[in-house]
This record gives structure tokens, C-alpha cells and sequence, in this order.
């Protein structure tokens, strides 16, 4: 595992912003940590980037203790933060030397490395521009090759597309997914659901400091959604249907011409439904699983 | 320690700076255009008291002006540090900075740096135009000790508001609000910088040498807190810090209670005390080292300044004359009436100043108010001794009955003070700066309402009313 956290703990005072924490995260995988505000998303990425001490509990990334080894940690890991935080005087040449520098990159390294990422990004046309001038995606973007600088073997990126317009978050989203393609580990906070469903491999529900649910979108869903839900549509109205039905389906809900039924074995009993309603002679429009959004799981266990 | 690492980001710093307008055309135009105007003022100066005496003139108001000089530029110092610090904060690109991998030690030293070096180089810049363009002028030279003196004392005041301008910037996360509690700098600069104009016009500059003496240990002081301020920890902490006054009295009451949640007066005595008496160990110790310093001034000062041999005559003491003596104390303007209710409310007021003092001075101020009382006993012991009588008789006589109730309450308040004081330089493990002031508040007024207070009422009642019968009867033996 590159990065493990075991029951961490981190009090402002007699404010807790996390609580008993645990979560692991192995090389090439991306999970998101999904959350509200104030949930301890980001105290946990700070305490995970060696930048905060836990109060209690343990974690360990890259095999270095973050508090025993944490300039170790800070070299192995990248951070992008939840707002860029750039050097508007700065080029972006000089700004990925000066964080080059600090990371004890070799010069030349560093101009190449840069050079190949800037690139990658589409940021090497405006590398000479200063970052003051630069677009809200552009920003995003040169914090993100900041953080990937000095090729760190871990990622923990935060909120990385929150308050961006559709335009330059798509740009981020794409980054992200680019370095998803090049196998990076990636630990992602965010509260943008549709992000976390599309670039992470794990999820992770954070509320009050604690993860309340883990697991993939699909592994969610079922958990806290129950079995999959599947929705029929007839031709003709149902009148009468049950009553010669003759195969036990669990019924949820049902309309003039339609029903849903919840079954933990689609693949049998969605064919024998299908086979019965023919054999009744009713004819069916349409018959497949109700969608359920990650929105639906994310507000059942924050509304709870 | 790295120091690449520091000198990495202070380059980054100073060339920031050195592309902020707001920053550059400020200090140029003082340090350029000021030593000019200040050359003019002090020809006219020099005109006007030509027929007087013009080498009493050379050597007051010359100096005076090149340190007038070689401050304006050095006050720009706060701006930068603020910038740095809170600046990087607010624009919310400290958090990067934080996360590579350098000490907090290295990024301290990496953002004091060009906070002094800029506002400090253009003053020396400043006092060289001064000087050279005096010389050519007058085809006369600044002494070479004024000259000394001006560029320490400038250097210090620089590093000064630099590392204090970190303190406040560690309490602070809006320029705003970094820029209100900047004026706790800036206005005792401006004292100590007329106190230092005062001296250099009245030809007392090897006073300087002492206020040097004093701005190096606030240097240490400031420096060293922040040090221990300026970390991860607190930055970050920070920005959860609101201001919660139910909080903040949750806090202090579970401080107060020793975290039982209920105080217990009888517990407080018994236990609670004995405890608080144990972790403020080392502030106690200081005191008592203070108090022998005191002691041994006083009674060093005596050896040099000494009274005339009538000046205390003890064996002509009488209840009479000594009564009248002590009742026409006030007059002096120094001492309280002698009665209980003076005595007692003039010595809680000055343990309450300690109090407030050591707040805002690091405790050194109760410090030095302890101090001179010890002084003033060391000095009048040594005079005794000189005219060839018992210091202990006197000590006996005039300090034991009422100081020996006086003197440990003296000492708690002030090592209580210190505590407070020395918190926010060093907090107690475990805790912000914060809570450790809280904490060391909780146990400033909980020894100071249930013990110092009346262990004071009884001192004062001995002082006025057994005191004097204890000297008259052990001189007129």
C-alpha cells in the first residue's frame, strides 16, 4: 500500500476535524474523498502530506511515517492545493524553478521535466507569460505540474476543479485523467460527484471526520441504495396483471402501465419476467435497470 | 538546516519585492531624496546657531539627523515582513511553500531575510549619501563612534520590527488585521527612536551602548518566539482560529479547574497549588535569581554612591521620629501612606502591573519591577554595612516581620508574570500560543486572588502596625 492511515486524529483545540480515520490507498489507484465543507477532507490530505501532525493515530505513505519522516514524505508526495496559490510576478518558467529548487531538483532536471510536463498540459506556448495573466484552468494547471514536478510517487490533489467555471474544469478533469492514464496514485477530495465517479477507482464518504462509507460507485450504490432497481414499461395498462402473474417479484412501485421491482439476481429473473409477460400476452416496451446516481448515496449518508 | 533552502525562497522574496512599485518607489524616494532634505534642514540649523557654539551643534544635531536618515527607510521593514508572512497567507500561497520539503526553521529564516536586507540597505545607502554629501559640504567627519552607534542601533531596530512584524503576522491571516496590531511595533519604535534623539541632542551617546544592550535581548526574545510560532501548526491551526468566546471560556475554566470541570477551593489549596508550584519551577528559580542580582546591585551601587554618615542614623531612632518619618514617606512622592490600606492597595497595584506588564513584555518588565525594590533593599543594606552596623540587624528590623509574608507573595505574582509572559515565546508542550497564555492566565489570577491577595492584606497590617515597634525595639536596645 502506498499510502495507509490508521485511525487518525486531528483536534484544533476542542474542535475535532477528524476522527479515527483510516484508509488505504495502492500504487495506481485513485480514490476520492468525497465530503461537505468542513468534513476534514483537507486537514486529512495535510496531515497525510506531512504538513500537519495528527493529534492521534498513525499513517504511513511511500513506507515513511508522516511524522517521523516528514520531510521524507513532503519529497515523495505532490500536493495540489485547494486554491493554486501562484507567484502572479512569476513566469511559469520561474516558478517551476523555484519549486524545482526547493525540492532539490537538479536545474537541468527541472527545465526539462517542466518542459515535457508544460507541454503535456498545454501550458508551454504561455511559459513565459506571467501567471497573474493566467486563466483559472491555466492555474489550476501549473499547480497541478508544480505538484508533479518532481515526479512524486503519490498525489493528493484538493478540490482541484471546486469554483471553476465548466470550461477549465473540464480542462482539470482531463488532466486528471491523464495522469490516471499514466498510472498515477492519486488521493482526490472533492465534493463535485460526478468528478469523483468518473476519474476515481474507490470512493470514500467523509462526514465529520470520520469515512462513514468506501467501496466503488457500484459497490456504494448497492450497499446503501439496496439491490439493483429494475423499471418495466408495458404497451397497455397492467389491469389485472398480479393476479395471473405467478412469479414472487418484489414490488416497489408501480404506475398505470408500469412497475419496478428490486431483485439481487437480475440476470435470472429479468429473462422470466420478460418470458411471463409474453406468455400473458402483454407486450413490453422497455425493461432495464432504474439509473441511480452516486448524488443519491452521497445524500442518504449526509442526510443522515 | 539547509540554509539553500532559505536563501531560495529569500530570493524569491527579495526579487518580489523589488517589482513591487509600492514598495520601491517609497524606499527610493527616502533613501535617494531624504539625506538631502535633512542636509538642508541642518544647514539651516547650522546658520542660525553659527555665533553659538558650532561644535557642540556638529556633534548633537549631525548624528541625530543621520539617524533620522537611516530610520525611515528601515520602517519599511514591517511592510515587507507583513507582505511576507500574513501576505502569503491571504493570497493562500503559503500552503505550497509549506508542503515541500524544507524546515520550518529554513522557511522562517528564508522570509525574515529580505524583510531586513531591502529596508536595511537602503538605509545604510541613505546615512552613506548623508555622510559623504556632509563631507563634501562641511569638509568635516561624523565620529567614527556616532557613526558605529547609528548603523548598530539601525541594524537592530530593522531586525526588530522584521521579526516582531512574524509575531503579529502568526496572530493574524488578513493584512488588515495585520496592519492594526503592526501599530504595537511601530509605536514604541517611535518612542525608543525619540528617546535615542533626545540622547544624541543632549550629547549622551554612550546611553546608546545600553539601549543597544536591550534592543539585542528583544531581538533574541522576538526572534526566538518567532521561531517557535512560525510553524506548520500554528499557520494552518490558525485558520480554524476563530474568535469563540465560549470556547475560549470553556478553555479557561478547564484550566482553572485543572480539568475537573467544578473548582474546588479546598482542592485548590491542597493539591492544585502544590502542582502549579511545580511547573512553574523555572520561572521561580529565575526570580530568585533576580532577586539576588538585586540584591547584590543595590548593594554594589551603595559602594559607589555613598550616603552621608548622617544621612542614617538607626541608633536615634525613636517610635516617635520613626512614625514621623514613615508618615512624611508620600512626600517623597515615591511610597504609599503608611497604613494598612495603602500599603496593601499600593502593593496589589504593583503586583497587578507586573502582571499586565509581563503580558506585553515577555515577562521581563514584573521582572524589573521586582527588581528595583530588591535594589532599593540591597543598597540601603550596603549602606548600613558602610557606616559599620548589621545589615542583618536591619533586614531583621525593617523587612523580616512584614517581608517575610511580602516576599513570597512578590515572588509568586511575579513568577506568575513571567509565565504569562514567557508563554507566547515558549509555549507549554502540546499547546498553541494561545492556549498556553490561557493557561498561564489560570494560574496568574488563581494564585493571585486566593493567595496573593490576602497573604498582602496581612503583610500590609504587620508592615504599619508591627514593623516600626519591631525597629524601634531591636535600635533602641
Amino acid at each position: 500500500m502506498l499510502v495507509e492511515a490508521e485511525r487518525l486524529t486531528k483536534k484544533f483545540g476542542d474542535f475535532v476535524a477528524v476522527n479515527e480515520l483510516s484508509l488505504t490507498l495502492a500504487e495506481g489507484e485513485i480514490l476520492a474523498l468525497l465530503g461537505p465543507n468542513g468534513a476534514g477532507k483537507t486537514t486529512t490530505v495535510r496531515m497525510l502530506a506531512s504538513i500537519l501532525k495528527p493529534t492521534s493515530g498513525r499513517a504511513r505513505v511511500a513506507g515513511l511515517d508522516v511524522v517521523a519522516d516528514a520531510q521524507a514524505v513532503r519529497h515523495a508526495v505532490g500536493l495540489l492545493t485547494e486554491l493554486p496559490g501562484l507567484y502572479s510576478r512569476m513566469t511559469a518558467l520561474a516558478y517551476l524553478d523555484f519549486f524545482g529548487t526547493l525540492q532539490h531538483i537538479a536545474p537541468e532536471q527541472t527545465r526539462r521535466r517542466g518542459e515535457e510536463l508544460l507541454k503535456r498540459f498545454d501550458l508551454w506556448e504561455s511559459r513565459q507569460r506571467r501567471l497573474g495573466t493566467y486563466s483559472k484552468g491555466m492555474r489550476q494547471k501549473i499547480a497541478i505540474v508544480r505538484a508533479m514536478l518532481h515526479e512524486p510517487l503519490v498525489l493528493f490533489l484538493d478540490e482541484p476543479t471546486s469554483a471553476m467555471d465548466p470550461h477549465s474544469a473540464k480542462q482539470v478533469r482531463d488532466a486528471v485523467l491523464e495522469l490516471k492514464a499514466l498510472g498515477r496514485t492519486i488521493l482526490l477530495c472533492t465534493h463535485n460527484l460526478p468528478e469523483a465517479e468518473l476519474v476515481a477507482d474507490r470512493i470514500a464518504i467523509v462526514r465529520r471526520g470520520q469515512i462513514v462509507a468506501a467501496g466503488t460507485s457500484a459497490q456504494l450504490k448497492r450497499n446503501l441504495l439496496g439491490d439493483p432497481v429494475m423499471d418495466v414499461r408495458l404497451i397497455e395498462p397492467l389491469d389485472g396483471l398480479w393476479e395471473r402473474f405467478g412469479i414472487p417479484l418484489n414490488v416497489i412501485e408501480q404506475g398505470p402501465n408500469w412497475f419496478r421491482y428490486r431483485t439481487d439476481q437480475p440476470e435470472a429473473v429479468n429473462p422470466a419476467v420478460l418470458k411471463r409477460l409474453a406468455d400473458l400476452g402483454r407486450s413490453v416496451f422497455s425493461l432495464g435497470p432504474l439509473e441511480r446516481s452516486l448524488e443519491d448515496v452521497y445524500l442518504k449518508i449526509v442526510q443522515e | 538546516m539547509n540554509l539553500r533552502n532559505s536563501l531560495t525562497i529569500a530570493r524569491r522574496e527579495l526579487n518580489d519585492s523589488l517589482r513591487d512599485w509600492r514598495i520601491i518607489v517609497p524606499i527610493a524616494l527616502l533613501t535617494i531624496g531624504f539625506p538631502w532634505i535633512m542636509l538642508a534642514v541642518s544647514q539651516f540649523v547650522f546658520n542660525y546657531a553659527r555665533s553659538f557654539d558650532q561644535e557642540a551643534l556638529f556633534i548633537t544635531v549631525i548624528p541625530f539627523s543621520m539617524m533620522i536618515v537611516g530610520f525611515f527607510p528601515i520602517s519599511f521593514c514591517l511592510v515587507v515582513a507583513l507582505e511576507a508572512f500574513v501576505g502569503e497567507k491571504e493570497r493562500s500561497t503559503l500552503e505550497p511553500l509549506l508542503a515541500m520539503p524544507i524546515s520550518d526553521l529554513e522557511l522562517y529564516i528564508g522570509k525574515l531575510l529580505p524583510s531586513i536586507i531591502l529596508p536595511l540597505g537602503a538605509s545604510y545607502l541613505g546615512m552613506i549619501l548623508f555622510d559623504l554629501a556632509f563631507k563634501w559640504d562641511r569638509q568635516l567627519d561624523i565620529p567614527a563612534t556616532l557613526t558605529i552607534q547609528i548603523v548598530l542601533l539601525t541594524t537592530l531596530e530593522a531586525t526588530l520590527m522584521a521579526a516582531s512584524a512574524v509575531v503579529v503576522s502568526s496572530h493574524t491571516t488578513t493584512i488588515r488585521a495585520a496592519n492594526l496590531l503592526a501599530s504595537f511595533i511601530i509605536i514604541p519604535m517611535t518612542l525608543l527612536v525619540q528617546v535615542e534623539s533626545i540622547l544624541l541632542l543632549n550629547n549622551h551617546g554612550e546611553i546608546l551602548w545600553h539601549i543597544m544592550a536591550g534592543l539585542i535581548v528583544a531581538n533574541l526574545i522576538v526572534v526566538r518566539m518567532g521561531m517557535k510560532i512560525f510553524n506548520r501548526e500554528e499557520i494552518l491551526a490558525r485558520e480554524m482560529d476563530e474568535l469563540n468566546p465560549a470556547s475560549l471560556v470553556r478553555l479557561f475554566w478547564g484550566f482553572v479547574t485543572e480539568g475537573r470541570g467544578r473548582f474546588s477551593l479546598f482542592r485548590f489549596y491542597r493539591q492544585d497549588f502544590f502542582a502549579l508550584l511545580s511547573r512553574n519551577r523555572a520561572s521561580l528559580a529565575v526570580v530568585f535569581l533576580v532577586m539576588a542580582a538585586g540584591l547584590a546591585l543595590g548593594w554594589g551601587y551603595a559602594l559607589i554612591y555613598q550616603l552621608p554618615p548622617r544621612a542614617l542614623d538607626l541608633e536615634q531612632l525613636t517610635g516617635g521620629s520613626l512614625r514621623e518619618n514613615l508618615q512624611n514617606a508620600p512626600t517623597m512622592g515615591i511610597l504609599p501612606a503608611f497604613n494598612t490600606r495603602a500599603i496593601f492597595l499600593n502593593n496589589v497595584r504593583s503586583l497587578s502591573a507586573a502582571g499586565l506588564l509581563g503580558l506585553f513584555s515577555f515577562g521581563s518588565l514584573a521582572l524589573i519591577l521586582l527588581l528595583i525594590p530588591m535594589a532599593m533593599i540591597g543598597f540601603f543594606a550596603g549602606q548600613i554595612w558602610l557606616v559599620g552596623q548589621s545589615p542583618l540587624q536591619f533586614l531583621v528590623a525593617f523587612i523580616l516581620p512584614h517581608g517575610i509574608l511580602e516576599l513570597p507573595a512578590a515572588v509568586l505574582a511575579t513568577a506568575l508574570a513571567l509565565q504569562m509572559g514567557a508563554s507566547l515565546i515558549s509555549p507549554r508542550a502540546n499547546m498553541t500560543a494561545g492556549q498556553s497564555l490561557l493557561a498561564s492566565l489560570a494560574d496568574f489570577l488563581r494564585v493571585f486572588l486566593l493567595i496573593v491577595i490576602p497573604v498582602l492584606l496581612l503583610a500590609a497590617y504587620v508592615e504599619a502596625n508591627l514593623t516600626p515597634q519591631i525597629v524601634v525595639w531591636l535600635y533602641s536596645r
